[in-house]
């Protein structure tokens, strides 16, 4: 699904990633650990598609409306409600039985009671856990995703872990994050960033 | 049929936003009519009609940069620009819807502000308004683009001006004189011309300016 | 080399005609027609590189409307040095060619302060490039306008002595096209040698450091 060679980022001077190869297939957790700094979310911008290598080979296999990214933004609007923002993105990614979907999700991750609430209003740990929504709503083939951990409450973060165990055998993950252990037993590849 | 469905979807969206921010809108509104009365002032006794037109045309162009300057903000907060550009739709639909949106709150402003010169300054016929309204096409077309350009780098309300007005240029033109001139059509053909030539560009290459 | 023949070619036309208005003109038109073409070469390069995606073509794009908009200030400065020679003035808005270098000028220089607002990557060059084809479309349809604009922006007061050329005066204009041609052509070769030079010396302080 994804294949890299010798990948390289640099942003004018600065040089985020050098030398970076994986291979990603189907079934594959790869988990990416670093200090801050060291390029992991560049590295999951570059597999996104969301900025191209300077150099180097990336081959992803997965086309836009199979590929989950969530990024260190929750790439949701502050102005609209849980559940627009989901109808937009459901729409957008042609999201079959949308309504239905959306609201399971939303129940899951126990947003449904605020679903028409504008998303301004939302602690982090509430926006975080739309952007996971957002993130699986098309049920993708691959994902990425940026320290998802972070913000997240102990019941988001257990949520987080049952969908992670549910997609980690049928889909392939890649995962960065600051806390290694808890995905231990899921990662069947590891990628530490200096 | 989805392209437009989605271009549909992330005009509403648009509109949404803003109706519930409600902070660009009256800004447009109130920035127009206070250039109306600054004119006032600003013209001599003498200056005849013509002069309001011109005029007229600087306070459009500068309320339109105004609303543009603003219409990729919702979109920079939370990173939402990366949710579009990773969606499966095309992303020319991306910036089609915002044109739409962006052109709603031109046309609204202008509902008020044209009434208002009419009645401080001078008449405006068929032709003046139809040539509002080609010109309005034009500086939504070009400008959403110009201001996902300038939104990506720093200084971007300042930038978005030096970008914006070399462009507007003909569209000034075209509008004053299909307000001044006998003879309209030809001013009103031009910004036809215009609006589909910089539309076409602007629809074919905003891909290549959201994504790397 | 190249400069010393370019220099060389320039004074030449010098010779064959009478006033120093007739004698701008050899310098003025040429520079024009010069600097279209550099700003149609630097859409060129930009369109190859939104096709072909290869980032080499930034840098000749970049070039070629740097060369474009000197050559288009050295337009605006000659056309200036002709309108006060012919018609006693600075600055005359009846002359179209001098209004489109004009508006031609305002929006290069917002190219560049484009390209110095963006970091340097695939980002700035895209939107650069296509900045570049935006800026080539503008030159016929500006053209346009101003032509439109005549008749109600400023009465033509003076005339515009169209060149009534004769064999002599054509050639010694050609040969001064041909001259300024080079000079562009030179000029743009070695500053993006220079850039190119530039760019690989850090990469190299790169590598090493």
């Amino acid at each position: 699904m994804i294949r890299a060679r010798g990948l390289e980022k640099r942003y004018g001077r600065r040089r985020v990633l050098t030398g970076i190869d994986l291979d990603v297939e189907n079934g594959s957790f790869l988990v990416v650990t670093g200090p801050n700094g060291s390029g992991k979310t560049t590295l999951l911008r570059l597999l996104a598609g969301l900025a191209a290598p300077t150099r180097g080979r990336l081959e992803v296999d997965v086309d836009r409306g199979r590929l989950g990214f969530l990024g260190h933004e929750p790439l949701v609007y502050r102005e609209l409600t849980a559940l627009e923002n989901l109808d937009l993105y459901g729409r957008l990614y042609r999201v079959r039985e949308r309504r239905e979907r959306i609201g399971m999700l939303l129940e899951r991750f126990g947003l449904w009671d605020e679903r028409n609430e504008r998303v301004g209003t939302y602690s982090r740990g509430m926006t975080q856990r739309l952007a996971l929504c957002r993130t699986l709503l098309h049920d993708p083939e691959l994902l990425v995703l940026d320290e998802p951990y972070s913000s997240l409450d102990e019941m988001g973060a257990a949520q987080l872990d049952r969908e992670l165990g549910g997609l980690s055998h049928t889909r392939a993950l890649v995962v960065s994050t600051h806390d290694p252990a808890r995905l231990e037993p899921l990662a069947t590849g590891r990628l530490a960033l200096a | 049929m989805t392209y437009l469905s989605d271009v549909v979807a992330l005009t509403r969206k648009d509109l949404r936003v803003e109706l519930r921010a409600r902070d660009t809108l009256p800004a447009m509104l109130l920035f127009v009519l206070s250039s109306l009365v600054v004119f006032h002032f600003a013209l001599p006794e003498e200056a005849g009609d013509e002069a309001a037109y011109g005029l007229l045309w600087v306070a459009i162009v500068f309320t339109a940069l105004l609303g543009l300057t603003r219409a990729w903000v919702p979109e920079h907060e939370h990173g939402v620009l990366d949710g579009l550009v990773l969606a499966p739709c095309d992303r020319s639909a991306i910036w089609l819807g915002k044109t739409f949106a962006t052109l709603a709150f031109l046309l609204a402003a202008q509902a008020v502000a044209l009434p208002a010169f009419v009645l401080l300054f001078a008449p405006l016929d068929a032709a003046a308004v139809a040539g509002v309204l080609l010109a309005d096409l034009g500086i939504c077309a070009v400008g959403s683009l110009l201001a996902a350009m300038a939104a990506a780098g720093r200084a971007r309300e300042l930038l978005l001006p030096l970008l914006f007005l070399p462009l507007a240029i003909p569209l000034v033109v075209g509008g004053v004189g299909s307000a001044i001139s006998s003879e309209p059509e030809q001013y009103l053909l031009f910004l036809a011309l215009y609006d589909a030539v910089f539309a076409v560009l602007s629809w074919a290459s905003f891909e290549y300016v959201v994504t790397e | 080399m190249g400069a010393a023949i370019v220099l060389g070619l320039l004074v030449a036309p010098e010779d064959a005609d009478q006033g120093i208005s007739q004698r701008i003109f050899y310098i003025h038109v040429p520079i024009a027609l010069t600097s279209y073409f550099c700003f149609g070469l630097g859409a060129w390069k930009a369109l190859l590189l939104l096709w072909r995606a290869d980032q080499r073509y930034d840098l000749e794009s970049y070039v070629a409307i740097h060369q474009g908009t000197i050559f288009g200030a050295l337009t605006l400065i000659t056309g200036s040095i002709w309108a006060k020679a012919s018609w006693g003035v600075w600055w005359t808005w009846s002359s179209n060619q001098l209004v489109l270098f004009l508006v031609l000028f305002l929006f290069y220089c917002a190219y560049f302060m484009l390209r110095f607002s963006l970091e340097d990557g695939p980002r700035r060059a895209r939107s650069s490039a296509v900045y570049a084809l935006f800026g080539i479309v503008l030159i016929p349809v500006s053209f346009l306008a101003i032509r439109l604009a005549e008749d109600f922006v400023h009465p033509t007061v003076f005339t515009r002595e169209g060149p009534q050329m004769t064999a002599t005066m054509f050639v010694a204009f050609c040969v001064s096209w041909a001259a300024v041609t080079l000079l562009a052509y030179v000029l743009y070769r070695v500053e993006l040698a220079g850039k190119r030079l530039d760019a690989g010396l850090r990469e190299l302080r790169e590598a090493i450091g």
